[in-house]
């Protein structure tokens, strides 16, 4: 079924609903070197299989970059 | 060994380094070797969704060498801070946190109030809470109260190269504080760094110092070079200071008299 979500900010069309996993995978994200917040909540690494996301839910997907 | 410890860690290795603005990752490779860092600081954004071909900074950093420290720099308000704290904690799988929240846009001088409501609920979640902090006494008090496993007074304001603005500050700092301190902004050049180290800081962090240098590799060996010289003229005793000469060599037996 398709779905929007709100995916780092800006709306995000995709089939689901699906797990955090399952969107990283289509997003081609390499879950270990990445952080995740599903609607303002952090999703531990092991949750990331079994936390599903749905219509309307808001994702963040954030890693490191060069700073001070 | 002249260790420096921080919650439950020690390091030998007093100068902490950031990991933007470099020319390029192989010069921050170098950059970072040649400092004899331990500890470099990196922040926490969104992955480009749109652009996945960009590589990532994990790339060039050897985290069984080096010690992840995220940032929260860029946040103003305690809510953002600590919110990007926790995903910097499950991005990196430590609990330590370079806390910042910024008052001001063109100094990017902390906001202490947010900071501190900051540091309280982050040392509550078990963080191990590094504030970034003014050169501020009584606030560097308040934010060890509140949690803080090290403050971290500014030399002077983010990136400026000004040097250590309010010397004196910085030895009261040190002098009252039951925990390590850590000046953090505004080295300019490795005198900024020796001087900070001589004033009994426990430790200097720096970013763009090194990698904002003509030549950051170089200036990366003399930060650390700067460093250690600080910390042993610290250990030594420095002379005081007299408004008059006193003489080295003998008064007496000079020739013709």
């Amino acid at each position: 079924m398709a779905m929007t979500i709100q995916l780092n900010g800006d709306p995000f069309g995709i089939a689901g609903p699906l797990t955090v996993s399952a969107l990283l995978a289509l997003l081609e994200i390499d879950e270990r070197r990445v952080a995740v917040e599903h609607n303002l909540a952090v999703v531990k690494r092991p949750l990331f299989q079994s936390t599903i996301v749905y219509e309307g839910d808001a994702i963040e997907i954030v890693n490191f970059v060069g700073g001070g | 060994m002249d260790l420096l410890q921080i919650a439950e860690r020690s390091f030998s290795s007093r100068l902490f380094v950031g990991t933007g603005k470099y020319p390029s990752p192989s010069v921050m490779v170098q950059a970072h070797a040649a400092s004899g860092a331990e500890v470099v600081t990196v922040a926490v954004r969104r992955v480009n969704i749109s652009d996945r071909s960009k590589e990532s900074l994990l790339d060039y950093i050897d985290t069984s060498k080096y010690m992840l420290l995220p940032n929260t720099a860029g946040c103003y308000t305690a809510d953002e801070a600590v919110r990007t704290a926790r995903l910097g904690r499950e991005a990196g799988l430590s609990n330590w946190v370079k806390l910042e929240v910024i008052g001001d846009e063109k100094t990017l001088l902390p906001d202490n109030v947010a900071l501190l409501e900051a540091t309280r609920t982050l040392a509550r979640e078990g963080f191990v809470v590094l504030p970034y902090t003014s050169d501020d006494p009584v606030i560097c008090r308040k934010l060890e109260e509140a949690g803080a496993a090290a403050v971290m007074p500014l030399g002077a304001p983010i990136g400026s190269g000004l040097g250590i603005q309010n010397a004196n500050n910085i030895r009261i700092i040190k002098d009252s504080a039951r925990v390590p301190v850590i000046v953090d902004a505004g080295v300019g050049t490795a005198s900024d760094a020796a001087l900070a180290m001589e004033l009994g800081a426990d430790g200097v962090l720096m970013n763009t110092a090194i990698a904002g240098a003509q030549h950051p590799v170089a200036m990366a060996e003399a930060m650390k070079l700067a460093v250690q010289a600080g910390r042993l003229a610290f250990q030594s005793g420095r002379i005081p200071r007299r408004m008059y000469a006193t003489a080295s060599s003998p008064v007496e037996g000079m020739v013709g008299r």
